[in-house]
């Protein structure tokens, strides 16, 4: 369980912002009503396709419960811009961590998991376990 | 010795760079990524230009931590985070000093340009703006023209390389043949240092 039975949070960053919109609502709905806080940081702010670091940054404060904040990601630009803000800067609360998981996959297994109240250690430890879930 | 101003004035000649070479930059970004890289470094040093202007740091340090942060929060694409570091880990790496010589801006440039092959995990001849990073800083303890210099020519020897990072990576063999986009930004970073260093006197 994480401290003081507070909830990590989950950020989903993808370069389209439907596409963090919808994998926010299905991981959502799996975990089924009453979850951890999820956002979705989706594209640019003129909501093209990209990343936006404020759009990033304001989805992490949202969701930071106190109980760390774990962000995933899709590719390129969505992963280097959570590693520089990480590694440089102060606009993400502290005990935000980038997850190194498949985006729908993981972001399931870490809404369902933080949901259950585990702290973010443990809702990484599902999210990258996502990466051993083999389709064929 | 190189202050505050020295550093803005290389990051507006830069802004004026890549607004010039804007359409350039996303022709040589259309067959092998996604034909947004002059635009989006375009974006990102016009708003690099109008904060130094507004906000006037005043240390190296400051100026460059500065246009870093403007460029991680404007640019929108991966360009963005990897140049945002350059100057934002460069900038921390020159302190709070009011002037800075030019070998400890030699020291701090290459901690830069470690860290952005840190966050990207690229290694020169990968195709990428390293190419022509690495060998500018190399050659940036000789002078600022020689920097300048290995920069335009590690950029022009990027176009026979098959990239192995990025999007373009996933092109395999059919991205040789074309020069690669953020090299070439990336010495146009390096000749509007050479010309900032010009209009100084430093040479």
């Amino acid at each position: 369980m994480s401290d003081n039975g507070k909830l990590v949070g989950i950020v989903l960053v993808s370069h389209s912002g439907p596409v963090a919109e919808s994998v926010a609502t299905l991981a959502t709905g799996l975990a089924g009503g009453g979850t951890a806080p999820v956002a979705a940081a989706g594209g640019t702010e003129g909501g093209g396709l990209g990343t936006s670091s404020e759009l990033i940054a304001a989805a992490a404060h949202r969701v930071d419960r106190g109980a760390g904040v774990a962000i995933l990601v899709d590719l390129g630009s969505a992963v280097l811009t959570v590693k520089a803000l990480i590694a440089e800067g102060d606009e993400l609360p502290d005990g935000a961590r980038l997850v190194d998981a498949p985006f729908v996959e993981g972001a399931v297994a870490a809404v369902v998991t933080a949901s259950a109240g585990a702290d973010i250690a443990a809702v990484e430890a599902a999210a990258r376990e996502a990466y051993e879930y083999r389709k064929v | 010795m190189l202050d505050a101003d020295f550093f803005r004035r290389w990051l507006t000649t830069a802004a004026a760079a890549v607004d010039r070479e804007a359409e350039r930059l996303t022709e040589l970004d259309s067959p092998i990524g996604d034909a947004d890289h002059g635009s989006n470094l375009q974006r990102g040093f016009t708003a690099v230009a109008a904060t130094l202007e507004k906000e006037a740091p005043d240390t190296p340090g400051a100026v460059l931590t500065l246009a870093g942060r403007q460029l991680i929060s404007t640019v929108g694409g991966a360009s963005g985070p990897l140049y945002g570091t350059l100057l934002r880990r460069t900038g921390k790496a020159l302190g709070d000093a009011a002037e800075v010589g030019a070998a400890e801006f030699a020291d701090a440039l290459r901690t830069g340009v470690d860290a952005v092959a840190a966050l990207g995990g690229a290694a020169p001849g990968d195709k990428t703006m390293l190419d022509a990073l690495v060998p500018a800083v190399d050659a940036l303890p000789t002078s600022f023209a020689a920097a300048r210099a290995a920069a335009h020519e590690g950029a022009l020897a990027t176009t026979p390389l098959q990239a192995r990072k990025g999007r373009a990576s996933y092109l395999g063999e059919r991205s040789i043949g074309h020069q690669d986009p953020g090299a070439t930004s990336s010495a146009l970073l390096f000749e509007a240092l050479a010309e900032t260093a010009e209009g100084a006197g430093h040479e």
